[in-house]
């Protein structure tokens, strides 16, 4: 029973990873760029979540809501003013500029709200489910989160594939200049998808804090490594990819928590990155791509 | 004069970077004798050293060869703890500043090994790979030494992951180190003249190799990949090369840090403390050594007279990260400070020989 439980928490935990994986997968897909602050909007949607019912006292989902709505926003305002003026310029200065921002959101956050941990409510109150006479407890925040990831990941795919948007996403992530031609504006493309990203990690944060219910301003910053690993392992630029990989990261990292060592649980994590990357570099779903000069 | 000025452009900017290195020691040297250093620059003088060596030498990833490596604090810590035990283990046998020489390098040849077992996974592949492997290898280096526990006692090296009662050092034993508290009774060996050792060698090093045959083959490898394989440069040679190296001149830095301090532990080498590192190369101007070196300097001496904006510190450099490559990168400026160059160009003899006589 032991071995369950470790595998629900890791599907559990899993599912996490996989929503913030998601959002890191969508960018990279279209705007061919490592979002490092990705993991950082997480921390600010949980402290808005937390800020909505703790200080405010407002209803748990519309203080979900209201996270969504911040980091939505937050999303598209990092984009406009950091990422968008370097959209020529090389990936190792959009990548020096995203670290800056995830390093200017963590230290905002830490003279708003200082590095005191603030002990987050869960937003779910229901009762935990029993199985075979109460030797397996199941939380009810396992639950929703592994519900709430696969509507994610379900209304995702559907938007990516059939809405107008979606195509224009796929379009842009095959071909910018060829997507150009054709009528598509391309910044507000990519645009909705940082909006989608962002308003996808504001629930991350909500329900991380959730299941681990200290807030800091650097909670965001190893589930967001881990996650981005995560898509690097399911295959980056694909959806399901994200989702399979986020699930097998977080299974493994419970599983190595329990059976080898807590300590050493990163470790492990990060050493799956580097085997994936020696052996399959493009990741468990990813298709390989040639490039042309 | 004028044979400073016949020299080649390349040589003389890099003789300026080694006479101003050079001055800066004499002054320190004049200074600290007739006593008018205070103690507590005196003591940051070998962190400065150190972290103008792991400026230049990240200034070799990232601006020579194009890569940004997130774990260059990882490569410190490696060398630190490797240092660390081999100054201990070698406590009596050897002369100081041998010892000293000894763990310098035992951390550089380790960090460089680890260098190569990064690199060759992440550097095969394009893209930002190298930054996100690199920032999970720090953490992987901060969490095994966390749960490392090192001795040397009556059966002599022992190493255990447990705890240091495992060791078995008996009564004599001395626990190097233990676990999450770090390495523990290391000897301070480091010197202020260590470190500008340290740092000559290191501008020895990374100089000559950027004005090399394999400098000219990284740097166009960072240019146009494609162009450089297609004229027959091997493109992952030349970035392990850059990337080792680079490692390894990070581990002797983190060797001599650790010697300077009576305890290290595995947290001071975070995320952090690489991204502080990214934040100097960046200020300094990336692929400019010069840069590098007085941003080093600079931003570890401010922080100390400006004790009270810490808060504001990482703030500071986190816009600083932002807005350099913000400004870099905006076509208009670029364009402005070109129109301005030529404008107040210095005419040197080389650019008149052979050319249209003036006046």
């Amino acid at each position: 029973m032991g071995f369950l439980s470790y595998l629900i928490s890791g599907i559990s935990l899993g599912s996490i990873y996989a929503i913030i994986a998601l959002g890191y997968t969508m960018v990279y897909g279209i705007a061919k760029m490592l979002n490092f602050a990705h993991g950082d909007v997480i921390m600010v949607g949980a402290y808005m979540s937390f800020m909505a019912t703790a200080y405010i006292g407002w209803s748990p989902l519309a203080s979900v809501v209201l996270a969504m709505a911040v980091c939505t926003l937050l999303g598209i305002i990092i984009e406009r003013l950091a990422y968008k003026p370097l959209r020529n310029a090389t990936s190792l200065a959009v990548l020096i500029t995203a670290i800056g921002v995830s390093y200017f959101l963590q230290n905002i956050a830490l003279l708003i709200w200082s590095s005191n941990p603030k002990s987050f409510t869960s937003i779910i109150s229901l009762d935990s489910l029993r199985l075979f006479d109460g030797q397996l407890i199941i939380s009810s925040v396992t639950l929703v989160t592994i519900a709430a990831c696969i509507v994610i990941v379900y209304g995702l795919t559907m938007i990516v594939r059939y809405s107008k948007i979606g195509k224009a996403m796929r379009a842009v992530s095959e071909d910018k200049e060829a997507a150009q031609l054709m009528g598509i504006d391309v910044n507000q493309t990519i645009s909705v998808t940082f909006a989608i990203g962002s308003g996808l990690a504001a629930v991350a944060g909500v329900l991380l804090c959730s299941a681990y219910p200290l807030l800091m301003p650097t909670v965001g910053a190893m589930p967001g490594i881990k996650a981005f690993t995560a898509a690097v392992f399911g295959g980056i630029g694909s959806i399901p990819g994200a989702m399979l990989g986020g699930i097998l990261l977080g299974v493994i990292e419970i599983l190595g928590k329990a059976y080898i060592s807590t300590e050493l649980s990163d470790a492990i994590v990060f050493s799956v990155l580097i085997i994936v990357l020696l052996v399959r570099p493009t990741g468990l779903l990813g298709k390989k791509i040639s490039e042309k000069v | 004069m004028k044979k400073i000025l016949k020299l080649k452009k390349d040589t003389r900017k890099n003789l300026i970077t080694y006479g101003m290195i050079i001055l800066a020691f004499l002054i320190v040297r004049f200074l600290s004798a007739s006593g008018n250093i205070s103690s507590a620059f005196r003591g940051q003088l070998v962190p400065i050293c150190v972290y103008i060596v792991m400026a230049v030498s990240l200034n070799l990833t990232v601006g020579i060869l194009g890569e940004l490596s997130l774990g260059h604090a990882g490569f410190m810590s490696l060398g630190a703890f490797t240092g660390v035990i081999a100054a201990i283990i070698l406590q009596g046998s050897v002369s100081n500043p041998l010892r000293l020489a000894i763990a310098m390098v035992l951390g550089a040849v380790i960090a460089g090994i680890a260098g190569l077992v990064v690199g060759v996974p992440a550097l095969r592949l394009r893209g930002d790979y190298l930054a996100i492997v690199t920032l999970a290898f720090g953490e992987i280096i901060k969490n095994i030494i966390n749960t490392l526990y090192v001795g040397i006692g009556e059966n002599g090296f022992r190493i255990s992951m447990v705890n240091a009662e495992s060791l078995n050092l008996g009564e004599r034993g001395t626990v190097i180190m233990n676990g999450p508290m770090g390495a523990v009774g290391i000897p301070k060996l480091a010197t202020f003249a260590s470190g500008f050792i340290l740092i000559m060698v290191t501008l020895f090093i990374v100089l000559n190799l950027q004005n090399s045959r394999s400098g000219r083959a990284i740097m166009a490898v960072r240019d146009n990949r494609i162009a450089a394989e297609s004229v027959g440069i091997s493109v992952t040679r030349y970035k392990l090369m850059a990337f080792i190296i680079s490692a390894t001149l990070a581990g002797a830095a983190g060797a001599l840090y650790a010697l300077n301090f009576s305890t290290v532990v595995a947290r001071k080498f975070d995320f952090n403390t690489s991204i502080l590192i990214l934040v100097f190369v960046v200020l300094g101007g990336m692929g400019n050594i010069r840069g590098s070196i007085i941003a080093a300097t600079v931003l570890t001496v401010l922080p100390e007279l400006l004790r009270a904006f810490n808060n504001y510190r990482m703030l500071l450099y986190a816009v600083i990260l932002i807005l350099v490559m913000l400004v870099s990168n905006n076509e208009q400026l670029k364009n402005m400070t070109k129109k301005f160059k030529g404008f107040f160009k210095i005419k040197r003899p080389s650019d008149l020989k052979g050319g249209t006589a003036r006046e």
